[in-house]
């Protein structure tokens, strides 16, 4: 069931990153699981004295879709934040494949759309632009933009601007606009939690497919557990400050998941662990 | 359309008009019953007339001509210098706070206190009038342009650096769009201050033509509805040009407020 274990001690990478003096540090960041694609190790960051991460360790396996599931302001956007480089943080060092972020090529969904978007441009037009950082041909751009919208069957008037669309077609826009360009890792924070629960419904399913055909790692950082369990390869609950990994729990019943799947004794099972686990840590 | 809601949006169209009859109204009544000299007060319809025929068959619309090209020219001078320097002022906090109070000193000091200084710089003539409106309307499009690329709201272009953009990109993609509605106020007072300074250039450093000069002349000959006439055109001038900005305004920043 658990595929993947903390740190196994016997799996080392050939070509490890880091120069590290002792040994034993060099073994910690080696040290990752076959078929991981990030690694964060001795991550430390601090908010004005107060310490919120110290020498956090993590592992984000390829191609599968991680649930950020903690208290609240244990720190899952600012962790999110720091892995795809948008805060800088005070110590550590997180690798995407033993590249740097600015290497690789990343996908950010924010909370809230409506500052998230350019409403100076069409919706279509956000969905292309970050094309024009990719060295496209016109035609493979365009080729790339109608497969995703065919993937997301998009059925809204993309010659408009955002403010002239409702909340879940700004946010379905700029999912969108973080997919075009084939993102090796995507970061999501709470990108449902502002809109009504049909919408919601509607993008859950939409993306979860996309990110299944597409293999993208994928971070999700949400505060509706049923969400965050159905979705998920795996549940990443998080400690209080400073913040540590509490547990991190499989899921892998078959997609696409569906309303139907919530019912299952397996669904119910994972998330009562992680439940349990949540409620243990917020009493702490 | 149903004839209600017809009926009152023409009532709300005609709204301001209330304002400009009692006016008018007053201004015939005071003419009228003598209240105020009627040398000094010429009658509505004496000052409109001395504007039409000002404008159709007199040289006016010459002195108009000549002020709004002075206005246009200043403002764009201004917009040319102070719109990239607001940029990089705006776009870098260390530079701003080290000459911020340099240009709020300037920008409080009167611009027409300056006529002396560009006077000598300057000479007497078209240059300086030219060279202190933009001046002054330099300083505000300035600050408002270094104020908006400052205050710019931070997650846009997060969400540009992390699609992998560029600190030069951000800056024109993003930021330099989140600053146009205040670019705009600056734009807005920026000729309306312009405008002012060529106004008050024209009446008092030796000018032969132009609005100000015009107000000015009708004044020493007690042409008083010439005088009106004049002033009339100065204030359609400025509230033209405040109303166009408005209007390009709303096409260029149509999210704005939304
Ligand atoms: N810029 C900042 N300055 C100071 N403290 C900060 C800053 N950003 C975050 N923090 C603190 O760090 C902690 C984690 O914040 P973060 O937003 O990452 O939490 P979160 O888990 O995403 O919370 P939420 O559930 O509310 O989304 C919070 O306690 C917050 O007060
Ligand atoms: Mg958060």
């Amino acid at each position: 069931m658990a595929r993947l274990k903390l740190l196994p001690g016997g799996a080392t990478a050939p070509d490890a990153p880091g120069t590290v003096t002792a040994e034993a540090e060099k073994d910690r960041f080696r040290a990752f699981p076959k078929g991981t694609h990030i690694t964060v190790r001795g991550l430390t960051k601090r908010f004005e004295g107060s310490t919120l991460y110290d020498g956090f360790d993590l592992d984000i396996p390829k191609g599968k879709i991680v649930s950020v599931f903690g208290p609240n302001g244990c720190g899952k956007s600012t962790l999110i934040n720091m892995i795809s480089g948008i805060l800088p943080y005070d110590a550590g060092e997180i690798l995407f494949d033993g590249k740097d972020v600015r290497e690789t090529r990343i996908g950010y969904v924010f909370q809230n759309y409506r500052e998230a978007v350019f409403p100076w441009l069409k919706a279509i037009d956000n969905i292309r632009y970050p094309l024009k950082f990719l060295k496209l041909s016109r035609a493979e751009a365009d080729a790339r933009v109608d497969a995703l919208l065919a993937s997301f069957d998009v059925k809204i008037d993309l010659a408009r601007y955002p403010y002239q669309l409702s909340g879940g077609q700004q946010q379905l826009v700029s999912i969108m606009r973080a997919l075009v360009v084939e993102p090796e890792v995507l970061f999501l924070d709470e990108p449902f939690s502002a809109l009504d629960y049909e919408m919601t419904l509607f993008l859950r399913d939409r993306l979860q497919k996309v990110l299944v055909e597409r293999k993208v790692t994928t971070l999700l950082v949400s505060h509706d557990l049923d969400e965050a369990v159905e979705l998920a390869d795996e549940v990443l609950l998080l400690t209080k400050k400073p913040t540590r990994v509490a547990a991190r729990i499989a899921y892998d019943a078959p997609r696409p998941r569906t309303a139907d799947t919530t019912l299952t004794e397996d669904f119910i099972r994972v998330k009562s662990e992680s439940l349990e686990i949540f409620l243990r840590e917020v009493r702490k | 359309m149903s004839p209600v809601s017809g009926r009152r949006r023409l009532g709300r169209a005609l709204q301001p008009l209330i304002g400009v009859a009692l006016l008018i109204g007053l201004w015939s009544f005071a003419h009228a019953t003598r209240l105020v000299d009627p040398v000094l007060l010429p009658s509505p319809l004496e000052a409109w007339s001395a504007f039409w025929s000002g404008l159709t068959t007199g040289n006016l619309w010459v002195d108009f001509r000549v002020t709004i090209i002075r206005t246009a020219a200043s403002f764009a001078i201004a917009m040319v210098l102070a719109v990239p320097i607001g940029i990089v002022l705006g776009s870098s906090e260390k530079i701003y706070r080290s000459i911020e109070f340099t240009i709020d000193f300037f920008r409080s000091t009167p611009a027409s206190a300056m006529f002396p200084l560009f006077l000598v710089m300057f000479g007497v003539g078209e240059r300086t009038k030219i060279a202190v409106a933009a001046f002054g309307a330099a300083l505000a499009i300035l600050f408002n342009v270094a104020y908006g690329v400052m205050n710019a709201r931070k997650q846009r272009q997060l969400a540009a650096k992390v699609m992998g953009a560029s600190p030069l990109r951000v800056l024109a993609d993003v930021t330099i769009w989140e600053s146009l509605p205040q670019t705009f106020v600056g734009m807005r007072t920026g000729v309306s201050i312009a405008l002012v300074i060529v106004i008050v250039a024209e009446m008092f450093i030796g000018s032969t033509d132009g609005l100000g000069q015009r107000i000015m002349n009708a004044q020493m000959i007690f042409d008083m509805p010439q005088m009106y006439a004049a002033i009339f055109a100065a204030g359609a001038l400025g509230y033209a040009l405040n109303l166009l900005f408005i209007l390009a305004e709303r096409r260029f920043v149509h999210w704005g407020g939304k």
